[in-house]
């Protein structure tokens, strides 16, 4: 166990502050010290690395943290030259960055041949991983104690368990001290009192961990002899019922999980048609291109990101209202100059649509290379947020849940609130009585269709966060979306919406069964026989608005 | 209304001129290839019989889809996927031709399957070893799915463009399948390294000299059969059915069993044409069924002519054509000039080429060419823009 000097490790957090101020001011005994354990890595062996591992961390210096966190992500390098020891930035790149092990400040940049890599194996990366642990858990961070307290539970021994006990005296933080309770109630385990087994297996049955549920069950195997590992009975009644209620909360969470994966999956399939609603549901034009503009959306956001290096959560956000002009341009164009003459003739627009598409797709063939081009993903959407042990949702998938229906609802809100939204809604009940009443069809088809190629192109900017930005992304999205709006019912946004939530859930619950691949087959045949039961789709219009398309 | 006249040689001009041609291509080009010494400029290489022998089988496959479309008014976005059936079942038999001259030697099991650790043949392959087996496979599968698709759309009344749609729908779906390796079709490379058919070496100037021949006579065949079919009595209620679907159902004809029957008999016609097209070719993958496939043929009807049968196989064999050429000499121009060809032509040729030259007939009338009925047409005036 490491002891700190000159008291516990709650001051530790405080002293680290201290530390990193006077890191700037000549090298103390301390430093020196420290930079000659550090220095001590470089030839050892492994297990006498995990000697000096230990010994950094009885040094209490404030850099400790930072350089075993890169000794255990291999960022600890040393210099052929002068055989001075840095942290690379990242691992990657060539030259690497260097920051200074003693100030932490960045110390200039060197190629890769010129330095080092300062070894580990999995052994020695335990010993970090729990050392780097420890030293969590006297974080100022209740969420940095939490990881740390989580990575302890791994692996229990002695010192660990004790450390934890004194942790748990002072930590305030409720699901930190949850955490420290299971790992004190999973070391109990092993104690020889049957009540203190029974204490612990109550404790652990409120958890969701499967970390924690494969230790109980262990409690309920034989030995290789026949005889029961744990002895007593009621023990093991109480373990078996554990086991039980932890399986099925995590089978409630998973199921929780699904759905949710369906969600997302289906606000993806929502967004890709939501667009097409509109131009195929509202004007009955079947619009090929919609893909491409979906892609030229994306690329948008690629061409933005490219243009401001350095924001790339700002660039995100501007490149949403201008993939919603250069595709509704875009539309409005083709509106103009091809669709215009097509109307009634759904047919042929279907086909010259399609012509639009290919010259799309060739153009930014012509223009960025047929290569994918990779769209940064910003910080805040990276990562995931874990709600407790069985439930991780990544930060993309959330987003795109909420910009689906916020695009939704903004939709909704102009075709039921704006004039514009008035006029499209009266076009495409009853056109001549629209014009009788002076609304300029002409104008109002070329906004409606403007309109939905803009949606493709904000869909596009989504698009480009979950998948490759190339010239066939529209290419692999304009089935789906063509099923969703007919699934849902031509001319219904609402439909839409349903249709493409449904058809995500299903997809996402036959996925464990039947694999990716067959899921999605399995999702269009289902489609097919569907539009055979009801050829209108789930909510059909009716009245004389329908008969009329 | 429509006066086609009831001998071909008669009335049907530009029929007995395609046919001309064709014979002229069945007898030219196994002269120009066998006949003709190699070092001469009028000797026509094996890659050019297989070039010629393709636009023949996409001829076909364009004339199944003109015989639907043009005359039933049923645009099928998924034809190319009774083609890649075709060509898939004839692609079995090819590969159990290989036998024991495959890479693992296996005389049972081919070679994917040997790689994929497979200990037997699943059971749909049996059969295949035999040719005329697999040449009733070739007619069998593509009429059934047809048949089956067919009917679940017609009864329910999916017309239009829903139908164009899950026609679609249905190829991506038999892509994705196929793709699949545990399907038992070789996923993503599919079938390929064909020894030989009947015995006679796939590699040799003669057989495909000979298949060429074959792909010919069953594209003239097949190409009688469809005029035989618009000419008859059935083929005027197929020409109504296009014109006021409604108006005929109410006429007491089984509007529904009609285009079951055409839609089937075109779904033959295409997988024939697949299953010529992949000996000559050599391969086949699942990229067949790609929908895009399936749209381009269907551009090939309209560059050269909706409704009138010999106007769809002109118009594939000159697409393809370009498209040789262009994806040769401009490889950047090909999709440029595919999808001008596609709004230029909807725009401004609704008769496609043939509708240019001159004609004494008129041969279809131009509501059934823009692609609409009456009944939509009508509506379409009555919602009319300006």
């Amino acid at each position: 166990m490491i002891r700190f000097p000159r008291g516990g490790q709650r001051f530790f957090g405080p002293l680290l502050l201290l530390g990193a101020l006077f890191a700037a001011h000549a090298q103390s005994p301390k430093d020196a010290n420290f930079l000659s354990t550090l220095g001590e890595l470089r030839e050892a062996t492994y297990s006498g690395k995990a000697g000096i591992v230990e010994r950094l961390g009885q040094s209490g210096h404030p850099s400790v943290r930072a350089v075993l966190t890169a000794l255990l992500e291999e960022r600890l390098y040393y210099r052929n030259s002068d055989q001075k020891v840095f942290i690379a930035k990242s691992a990657d790149s060539d030259p690497l960055n260097l920051i200074d092990p003693l100030s932490l400040k960045n110390s200039g940049s060197a190629p890769a041949a010129n330095l080092t890599q300062i070894g580990t194996n999995n052994a020695l990366r335990r010993v970090v991983r729990m050392a780097v642990a420890r030293f969590g858990l006297s974080s100022p961070s209740a969420s940095v104690r939490l990881d740390a307290a989580r990575e302890m539970l791994k692996s229990l021994d002695d010192p660990t368990v004790a450390l934890l006990r004194e942790r748990l005296g002072v930590e305030r933080n409720s699901s930190v001290r949850k955490e420290i309770a299971t790992g004190l109630a999973l070391a109990a385990l092993d104690s020889p009192d049957t009540k203190t087994r029974l204490a612990a297996i109550s404790t652990l049955k409120g958890g969701l961990s499967q970390d924690v549920r494969n230790r109980l069950a262990l409690l309920l195997d034989k030995s290789s002899d026949g005889a029961f590992i744990e002895k007593d009975e009621n023990v093991r009644r109480a373990a078996a019922s554990a086991v039980a209620a932890i399986d099925r909360w995590r089978t409630f969470y998973s199921g929780f999980q699904t759905l949710f994966f369906g969600l997302s999956l289906g606000s993806v399939l929502v967004l890709i048609a939501i667009g097409l609603a509109i131009t195929f549901g509202v004007m009955g034009v079947i619009n090929m291109a919609h893909g491409e503009l979906m892609m030229l959306g994306a690329y948008t956001t690629y061409a933005v990101q490219l243009a401001m290096p350095g924001h790339t959560g700002i660039s995100i956000l501007l490149a949403i209202p201008a993939a919603f002009i250069v595709s509704g341009l875009t539309g409005i164009a083709m509106e103009r100059t091809i669709i215009r003459h097509l109307y009634g003739r759904p047919l042929e627009t279907l086909l010259a649509t399609f012509g639009v598409s290919l010259i799309l797709q060739q153009s930014v063939r012509s223009i960025f290379t047929a290569l994918n081009r990779s769209v940064i993903t910003p910080d805040w959407m990276s990562g995931s947020l874990r709600l407790n042990d069985a439930i991780e949702i990544t930060y993309n998938r959330l987003y795109v849940v909420i910009f689906t229906l916020l695009v939704f609802s903004l939709i909704l809100a102009v075709l039921k609130r704006t004039r514009v939204g008035l006029d499209i809604r009266a076009v495409s009940q009853n056109r001549a009585m629209a014009k009788a009443m002076g609304i300029r069809t002409d104008w109002v088809d070329a906004m409606t269709f403007g309109l939905g190629s803009g949606i493709a192109g904000v869909a596009g900017v989504a698009l480009s966060q979950l998948t490759n930005v190339g010239p066939n992304l529209g290419q692999s999205y304009i089935i789906d979306s063509f099923m969703v709006v007919v699934f849902g019912g031509v001319g219904n946004l609402w439909g839409s919406l349903i249709g493409g939530m449904s058809m995500g859930i299903v997809n996402e619950l036959l996925e464990p069964y039947a694999g990716a691949v067959l899921a999605k087959i399995f999702v269009l045949v289902a489609l097919i026989l569907f539009i055979q039961a009801r050829p209108r789709g789930l909510f059909p219009q009716a009245g004389r608005a329908a008969e009329d398309k | 209304m429509v006066r086609f006249g009831n001998s071909i040689a008669g009335r049907d001009r530009g029929g007995a001129w395609f046919l001309g041609i064709l014979t002229l291509i069945a007898i030219a080009v196994p002269v120009l290839n066998i006949l003709v010494p190699p070092s001469s400029t009028f000797h026509l290489s094996a890659y050019g019989i297989a070039l010629i022998g393709k636009y023949l089988c996409y001829g076909m496959l364009a004339l199944a889809l003109d015989l639907i479309w043009g005359f039933c008014g049923i645009l099928s976005l998924g034809h190319a996927a009774f083609f890649a059936l075709g060509g898939y079942a004839m692609g079995m038999y090819l590969m159990r031709e290989i036998g024991p001259r495959g890479v693992y030697g296996n005389p049972i099991l081919p070679d994917f399957m040997v790689f994929l650790n497979w200990k037997s043949l699943p059971w749909f392959w049996h059969g295949f070893n035999h040719f005329l087996f697999a040449a009733a496979m070739v007619v069998a599968v593509p009429a059934l799915l047809a048949l089956v698709f067919g009917w679940f759309a017609f009864r329910s009344r999916v017309t239009g463009v829903y139908f164009s749609i899950i026609t679609q729908a249905l190829t991506y779906a038999l892509m994705l399948a196929f793709f699949r390796n545990n399907m038992g079709f070789g996923g993503n490379n599919g079938f390929t390294d064909f020894k030989d058919i009947l015995g006679f070496d796939l590699h040799s100037d003669g057989t495909h000299a000979v298949l060429l021949v074959i792909t010919a006579v069953a594209l003239g065949a097949s190409y009688l059969a469809c005029r035989a079919i618009v000419d008859s009595r059935a083929g005027r209620v197929i020409r109504a059915i296009r014109d006021a679907e409604s108006r005929t159902r109410f006429l007491g004809y089984p509007v529904e069993s009609f285009k079951l029957w055409l839609f089937v008999f075109s779904g033959i016609i295409a997988g024939i044409a697949g299953a010529l097209y992949v000996p000559q070719i050599g391969i086949i993958n699942p990229s067949e069924f790609a929908p895009i496939n399936s749209i381009e043929a269907v551009i090939w009807v309209a560059v050269g002519g909706r409704g009138t049968l010999y106007g769809a196989i002109a118009g594939a064999v000159l697409v393809n054509y370009a498209k040789t050429y262009l994806t040769g000499a401009f490889p950047e121009v090909w999709l440029y000039a595919l999808g001008a060809l596609f709004v230029l032509v909807t725009r401004y040729l609704p008769r496609g080429i043939i509708g240019l030259l001159p004609s004494k007939d008129k041969v279809v009338p131009k509501a059934a060419l823009l692609g609409e009925s009456h009944e939509e047409s009508a509506r379409s005036r009555q919602a009319a823009r300006s």
